[in-house]
């Protein structure tokens, strides 16, 4: 296998297994500002899928900056996460989806988090796709494994 | 249940957490087969100490870093000397030391005794692995007891023991170590018998030496070797060897001795003796239902056993596996010392003597089917040096990690690797070099008129003025060392002589020289405070052994040298054959190996297959951002990488670059001192790059996987030689780019 194959086989298996996702945007005033969120990630990797209440700090973050930073990791709360544990940061630019192509990309986001159904078809709620750049990947404590998107 | 307990106790109350060899010898005394005076310290003391000290958590981390798969052996090693330094540098708890050493106060007081291991799990195959543990014999006082048990509490994770961790199912969170202690009986025979030989079900094999029984299973001392019937009891055959040396208990462990001349003519067992021998190994196979390799000593009161395990071959039959073959690296003090004397004395002598004859016999005159012939046989000179080194010179670079241990257990170094610094400053022939190279750049930053002169031969003045007393140097050092433009890293590529040598010159000019680590000084101080922890006949050995380390040391390094002399003029008539084929118009040559290149010359049809190239996916890539290896040179260097995959990026390396390579071979070396940092992907602190980087105190980082496909020339990298890690901060591309 290449190393390119290796490395989205391990983001592949990663997003599997996660269903939260560390959100990072941006204040007016540069203050970073963080929440946990429920994702789904596209099967190509290139784009990641995110829903959030319209009145929310960070719904207003996102319409003005839309650049993000995302953080998923395996971490057990156990002293071994140290070794054990595998994060990934992503970097990506975060747009507000529309129109037809929301309803399709809203059913992918659903197949992954079936409860989330009602909340995430509600009129109150966006549908945000992370247009992925880049994915840094830490294994072993201090491994790191950068996987970028031509854009 | 009770930390530490008598040999009667376990078998009272039939505890599991004392490991085989003590629940054997409980075995033993019950039926009252002569045993040694023992005492059995509980795993628990194990889990006790490495919980409460936070030892667990550190191995997990040590042994977490890098991916198994990923290292070499002699990474296994180094990871296995840092958690010995761990062990060592970190003292039992005041109750956990109280609990053990009142019992062994009061049952041993000063009297010498053995520390060995007890692997739990009586079936287990930790329990029949021979040598994956460590034992000490002749440790006398409670500290040091105390002491030589976190020893073999340490050696859970020896080399060994991770070279075997599948097997073993070694896990930081499980596995754990029971220790025997028991009294030292001085036999003045000893051995072991196999109650079936593995490799006749008919027959037992009993070996013996005089001494102590350690000569014998380290291989230093031969021994007397006897094949019995099985059904019948008799003796089959006795072997004698020339019996020339004993091991005796010396001040601190053991040493060697000669051997009475009275004794020399005489086997170390009568025959009614090894019959003896036998039946009891008969006994103990009866007691634990099957075949039995028994340890025993033949004292004043008769036979002891020693310990019984049951017969188990290691699982290493597959082909291709080569563990047994690392275990036979570690040798002992006075085998290394045969050792040494055969490589300085007889091999590289021969291995000089094979260089120049190939050297006296150029292959330009041999037509076509004799230039084949020669680099067959060429190929097969050289397959038969690399043999040598393998068998002979790498073994032997096991002196350096016998001093380092020795050094450890006396100092407690901080840093495992403190005692490399008592080895440098020896006279490596790449070092030589080096100093040759920068007395030349010396001229040349001293003379702006000669600096001129060279820039203009390099761009083709013929009548440029180089001063005559430059060019004698010039021609002396080509003379001792090669021009350096077609050196022995078996690329073939050669530059035209000498514009490499004189580039390279000009870049070492150009900046203010690097220099060794001169610390004579501190180096005599810590000379003294090593010796001075030794005191009479201890003090000799502690200095013979640091004497073999720096022989061992320097051999690490100049052995290539003198194999890569060898291997040139194979390269050369390699070369040759190219050359010849070049002219048949085939293509692709770069890519046939040396037979191929002697078929092709016999063979007028000849066309070399051409592999396609592999098409990548590009709408995604991947790129290393930190990459882990091993610390091998302190320090954090930060510069442009140049990776090298073939001389000319040698020849072009710049001043403040960080070499990057598959593995430093000391015919590269010439570059080190413009670089500001090494990596290598091969691992080990005893690799050549690792040593040249500690001569220049350059920051080091080996064993990282696959360092010269993910690193490239013109990356920016900072070089972690504390942590071991690689960082690419930058490429010329710029994505992801990140400003240093």
């Amino acid at each position: 296998m290449s190393d390119r194959e290796t490395t989205s086989l391990a983001l592949r298996e990663l997003f599997a297994r996660q269903r939260l996702a560390v959100l990072a945007t941006r204040e007016e005033d540069g203050q970073p500002y963080t929440n946990l969120m429920a994702f789904a990630v596209s099967d190509d990797l290139r784009s990641l899928l995110l829903v959030t209440g319209r009145a929310t700090r960070k719904y207003a973050n996102l319409s003005a900056d839309p650049r993000v930073a995302l953080l998923i990791d395996s971490r057990s709360h156990q002293a071994s996460d140290i070794h054990d544990a595998m994060a990934v940061t992503v970097l990506g630019e975060a747009l507000e989806v529309s129109g037809s192509a929301k309803e399709r990309l809203l059913t992918s986001y659903v197949a992954k988090h079936p409860h989330l159904k009602d909340f995430a078809s509600s009129p109150s709620c966006a549908l945000f796709q992370v247009k992925v750049r880049s994915y840094y990947l830490v294994r072993r404590f201090q491994e790191v494994t950068e996987l970028h998107v031509r854009q | 249940m009770r930390l530490i307990v008598s040999l009667s106790e376990v078998k009272s109350r039939g505890t599991s957490s004392v490991g085989g060899k003590c629940h054997t010898l409980a075995e033993m005394e019950h039926r009252g087969v002569p045993v040694p005076n023992t005492l059995c310290i509980s795993d628990r003391a194990y889990e006790r100490y490495i919980a409460s000290t936070g030892l667990r958590e550190r191995i997990l981390l040590e042994l977490t870093r890098k991916s198994f798969a990923d290292m070499r052996w002699e990474e296994l090693w180094d990871s296995s000397l840092r958690i010995r330094n761990m062990f060592l540098k970190t003292p039992m708890p005041e109750d956990l030391s109280k609990t053990l050493s009142d019992p062994l106060r009061e049952r041993f007081g000063s009297k010498a005794v053995a520390v060995r291991s007890s692997a739990p799990g009586e079936d287990s195959a930790q329990a029949s692995f021979a040598g994956l543990h460590e034992s000490f014999m002749n440790v006398r006082g409670i500290e040091s007891i105390l002491e030589h048990v976190r020893l073999v509490w340490a050696s859970l994770w020896s080399d060994a023991a991770l070279l075997y961790r599948r097997d073993l199912g070694l896990d930081v969170a499980t596995s754990t170590m029971a220790v025997v202690v028991q009294e030292l009986v001085e036999g003045n025979r000893s051995g072991v018998v196999f109650s079936r030989s593995p490799n006749d079900e008919s027959q037992a094999v009993i070996e013996s030496v005089y001494g102590l029984n350690q000569g014998l299973v380290d291989g230093t001392v031969e021994p007397d070797r006897w094949m019995i019937d099985r059904a019948s009891g008799e003796i089959v055959s006795h072997t004698a060897p020339s019996r020339a040396q004993m091991l005796v208990p010396a001040a601190d462990g053991v040493r060697l001795a000669p051997l009475p001349e009275r004794l020399s003519l005489r086997p170390p067992l009568s025959a009614e003796e090894a019959n003896a021998v036998y039946q009891r190994a008969r006994q103990l196979e009866e007691l634990f239902g099957g075949p039995q390799d028994v340890e025993w000593t033949w004292g004043d009161d008769g036979l002891t056993v020693l310990q019984s395990r049951p017969i188990t071959a290691l699982g290493d039959r597959e082909p291709g596996d080569e563990r047994r073959w690392y275990l036979s690296l570690r040798r002992s003090f006075d085998n290394l010392q045969m050792l040494r004397d055969k490589i300085e004395n007889e091999l590289i002598p021969r291995m000089i003597e094979q260089a120049k004859a190939l050297e006296g016999q150029p292959p330009a005159r041999l037509s076509d089917a004799e230039l084949a012939d020669e680099i067959r046989s060429r190929q097969e000179i050289h397959n038969r040096w690399v043999d040598v080194y393998w068998e002979e010179f790498i073994p032997f670079a096991h002196g350096i990690r016998l001093f380092g241990q020795v050094y450890n257990d006396t100092l407690h170094p901080d840093d495992p690797y403190a005692f490399m610094d008592l080895l440098t400053g020896t006279e490596m022939a790449s070092l030589e070099r080096n100093r040759a190279l920068e007395e030349m750049a010396v001229m040349i930053r001293e003379d702006a008129h000669l600096e001129q002169a060279l820039r203009e031969s390099l761009k083709g003045d013929p009548h440029a003025k180089i001063t005559n007393r430059f060019r004698e140097q010039l021609d002396l050092f080509i003379g001792r060392f090669g021009d350096l433009s077609c050196a022995m890293t078996g690329s073939g590529e050669c530059e035209r002589m000498p514009d490499a040598l004189i580039r390279l010159l000009l870049e070492m000019a150009d900046h203010p020289p690097t220099k060794e680590r001169a610390r004579q000084r501190d180096l005599d101080a810590m000379r003294s405070h090593y010796l001075d922890q030794f005191a009479g006949p201890a003090r000799e050995r502690a200095a013979q052994m640091l004497d073999l380390a720096r022989t061992s040391y320097q051999l690490r390094d100049d052995d290539n040298i003198y194999l890569g002399r060898i291997e040139a003029q194979l390269l050369v008539a390699v070369e040759e054959g190219r050359r010849r084929l070049g002219a048949r118009s085939i293509t692709g040559l770069g890519e046939l190996d040396a037979s191929q290149v002697a078929a092709a010359l016999e063979d007028p049809h000849f066309k070399p297959e051409i592999r396609p190239k592999e098409r990548g996916d590009d709408d995604m890539f991947v790129r290393a951002r930190q990459l882990v290896g091993q610390p091998a040179g302190p320090g954090v260097a930060k510069g442009r990488a140049r990776v090298i995959l073939s001389q000319s990026d040698l020849i072009t390396f710049q001043h403040g670059e960080v070499l990057v390579c598959d593995a430093v071979d000391p015919n590269m070396t010439f570059v080190v001192p413009l670089a500001v940092g090494v990596v290598e992907r091969r691992g080990g602190m005893l690799i050549h790059g690792a040593i040249i980087a500690r001569e220049y105190g350059l920051p080091c980082v080996t064993g990282v996987p696959d360092a010269v496909s993910l690193i490239s020339t013109g990356d920016s990298i900072v070089v972690d030689g504390y942590l071991g890690i690689i960082t690419i901060a930058g490429r010329p591309d710029s994505v992801g780019h990140t400003e240093l």
